[in-house]
């Protein structure tokens, strides 16, 4: 069974009494340990969807399991707890909070999960370390550079051991360099059995990743899979050809 | 998260913004010392109230006192002889739930000389030695006459401070207190010896205003030496603190019944029988044509006054019931007698101290609840700034109760903090009051009012977080992320 199952999914807002399909009956299987981009336009419905898979939204129409759970019909409670337990988030702007520092920020999420002062310690100790953060645990995210930043956020998103990981534009206020380094993190992440979904408009970064889809007018354009055409053999960093004929 | 989390969080966020926090308890900390300073001045007052009331017998004495007769008795006004010695001895043998029968003669018109000054007493008083426990006397110097002076009829006097001042010189004039016991003085020309004194009576506040005074140094006067004219100038002040029950009480002299009986009654029948008789007052119905005759050759037997100590104040009705038999016996079943009591006068207290929590109360209320006001508009602020850390906390996992929790939890505990640094305060601003205002009743501040106050402001930082907490965990996680 796929970690994510997504059937006739519709997100549908209105505005002024016109009707606005964010996203249109989409359908998409996504299994544990892919390592997935989506890309589009803004305004395509990548965020929407994102959201959507993230459980901070929920579809107008549709089915969306996660993890064999029906999440659709969620009551807001239980969509908190799923977000809390099965899913961690890495933002643009990294979106940690100022006045807790690094180690303080890492273990926030298992505040919320209940876990006892000591468990929260070293499970984040353990997150920082794995991020190479360790040594900056007592830092504020003002003293950090944006590398260093994101780092931490990666930490914090991996610290519930989610089934997911959804990554919003995670080089997108970082110079090309750094951006690099947080996306080699992400592959060996990836490599380690983590399901990771980076959600971004620049098809270089998605050129990273063995699938790629592809959304437009919130609908899948493309659901590319490398693996199963044989055509990506391992992480590129440069701009591949196939890449750039879907942008 | 739990509680104690919650609080936690809640106190980092008030000590990273510290002045704020501080100038949003700052309108807590004044509700709850307004309100505690206020109630410890009303209690402070009641205090002062009830010590006049205290003053003038408590609330266990009771006065029988003349009364016309009722219309459907007038045609026995002349069998009616008011209130006599008799009285006294019924109750004491048939009202068990009255403790003590105290007559008393009053005359007036009395004038007290030594020397070449004089005074006209307020209350010319002859009565029996238990006059003094009723009324709350202290006999301060020499002693209070006795039996044996009564049965004699013996010229003796116990003086008020008051008369003492008049014949002798007062403190403040003469620079001590004279003790004028074995001295002589006469009334209304019949010699008579002081052999005893009552203590100073005087209200707390005119203490502290006394000793006060006797600190400072003495007014420099400038000028020639003049009168200023009239005034109050130095002269206590007869407020609701019953500052006169005290006046009245220096000015008191008791000499024995009999002696007032003998010496005076005789003497004024005999000298004023024209002008009707004093005792009596208005009630004159019966005296008027009935008793001439006899009263030039026998005194007048008939009591001013007659006061009564009620043994149980709860049971006062039963009591007066019991005196009002007795007494309807003794007069022959006609009813020229009253009673009065000094409830009428508890109850005033009772009101004004009401009204004064009520007033001071509101107003101490209507503060806390601008305290209120100011915590709800920071917290409101606070979650305006703080809406991307609350779609952060939402987006990793925060519950709309979470969130709920936190806000609120932060907003009581600026209140808490308020509120207990409002208690300190409030005993600091008592303080102040009684350096202000160092004559004035002295305020007690009570549990009570700490308590009510602190609950209080306990109650106005939940309400005021309700709303912000209520609009800070509704937040949508996606926008709230968007937030700039």
């Amino acid at each position: 069974m796929a970690l994510i199952e997504l059937r006739g999914v519709s997100k549908i807002y209105h505005l002024g009494g016109e009707e606005i399909r964010a996203l249109d009956n989409v359908d998409l299987d996504i299994n544990g340990g892919e390592f997935i981009s989506i890309i589009g336009p803004s305004g395509s419905g990548k965020s929407t969807l994102m959201h959507i898979l993230g459980c901070l939204d929920s579809p107008t129409k549709g089915s969306f399991k996660l993890d064999g759970t029906e999440i659709a019909t969620a009551s807001a409670r239980e969509l908190a707890r799923i977000r809390n337990q099965k899913i961690g988030f890495v933002f643009q702007f990294f979106n940690l909070l100022p006045k807790l520092n690094v180690l303080q920020n890492v273990e926030l999420p298992m505040v919320y999960a209940g876990c006892g002062a000591r468990e929260r310690r070293e499970r984040a100790m353990d997150a920082l370390r794995l991020v190479e953060m360790d040594n900056r645990a007592k830092h504020r995210p003002m003293q950090l550079s944006g590398g260093q930043q994101q780092r931490a956020a990666i930490a914090r998103a991996l610290v519930n051991s989610p089934k997911i990981v959804f990554a919003d534009e995670p080089t997108g206020n970082l110079d090309s360099h750094t951006g690099e380094t947080i996306l080699k993190l992400f592959h060996e992440l990836s490599r380690q059995g983590r399901t990771i979904m980076l959600v971004t408009h620049d098809p270089e970064i998605a050129a990273v990743t063995p699938r790629k889809i592809e959304i437009r007018d919130g609908k899948i354009a493309k659901n590319v899979d490398a693996k199963l055409s044989g055509q990506h053999d391992g992480p590129k960093f440069a701009v591949g050809a196939q890449v750039q004929e879907t942008a | 998260m739990n509680l104690i989390n919650a609080i936690l969080v809640g106190l980092k966020e008030i000590w990273a913004n510290k002045f704020r926090s501080l100038l949003t308890m700052l309108g807590i900390i004044l509700g709850v010392s307004s309100l505690v300073a206020m109630s410890a001045l009303v209690k402070g007052m009641e205090n002062g109230m009830k010590a006049a009331l205290i003053a003038i017998g408590g609330l266990e004495k009771v006065r029988v006192e003349d009364q016309d007769i009722p219309i459907w008795q007038q045609h026995m006004a002349d069998q009616a002889v008011g209130t006599t010695m008799n009285d006294v001895h019924s109750l004491l043998h048939s009202a068990p739930l009255i403790t003590m029968v105290v007559p008393e003669m009053r005359t007036r018109n009395v004038t007290m000389t030594r020397g070449s000054k004089s005074i006209s007493p307020w209350n010319f008083i002859g009565t029996w030695p238990n006059a003094v426990e009723l009324n709350q006397h202290v006999v301060e110097h020499g002693r209070i006459f006795n039996e044996v002076d009564d049965e004699n009829a013996r010229n003796v006097c116990v003086i008020g401070t008051a008369i003492r001042d008049a014949l002798f010189g007062s403190p403040e004039q003469v620079g001590r207190d004279i003790i004028p016991v074995g001295e002589f003085i006469n009334i209304n020309q019949q010699r008579f010896k002081i052999i005893g004194m009552f203590e100073h009576y005087e209200s707390e506040q005119d203490k502290k205003a006394r000793e006060l005074m006797k600190d400072k140094p003495p007014e420099v006067r400038t000028g020639p030496e003049r009168a200023k004219g009239y005034g109050s100038k130095g002269g206590s002040k007869g407020s609701m603190s019953g500052g006169f029950v005290y006046d009245l009480k220096n000015n008191t002299v008791y000499i024995p019944l009999n002696t007032m009986w003998l010496r005076f009654r005789a003497a004024t029948v005999s000298a004023s029988s024209s002008s009707g008789n004093y005792s009596r007052g208005s009630s004159g119905t019966s005296s008027g044509s009935g008793s001439g005759s006899t009263s030039e050759f026998l005194p007048d037997p008939r009591l001013s006054t007659l006061s009564i100590k009620v043994a149980n104040i709860d049971q006062m009705d039963e009591a007066l019931q019991q005196a009002k038999n007795v007494l309807m016996h003794s007069h022959k079943g006609i009813e020229d007698f009253s009673f009065r009591t000094q409830e009428n006068w508890s109850e005033d207290i009772g009101t004004a101290i009401r009204n004064y929590r009520m007033s001071g109360g509101i107003i101490a209320a209507i503060s806390l609840l601008v305290g209120g006001i100011g915590i709800m508009n920071i917290m409101l602020a606070s979650i305006t700034e703080r809406v991307r850390e609350i779609g952060i906390r939402k987006a990793i996992g925060a519950t709309f109760f979470d969130v709920f929790t936190q806000i609120l939890v932060e907003s009581v505990v600026i209140a808490i903090i308020g509120g207990v640094s409002g208690l300190f305060t409030s005993t600091m601003l008592v303080e102040l009051l009684i350096k202000l205002s160092p004559t004035g009743n002295t305020p007690v501040i009570t549990m009570e009012s700490m308590v009510l106050a602190f609950g209080f402001s306990v109650a106005v930082g939940v309400l005021a977080g309700l709303f912000p907490a209520f609009k800070a965990a509704k937040l949508n996680p996606i926008q709230a992320l968007r937030y700039e």
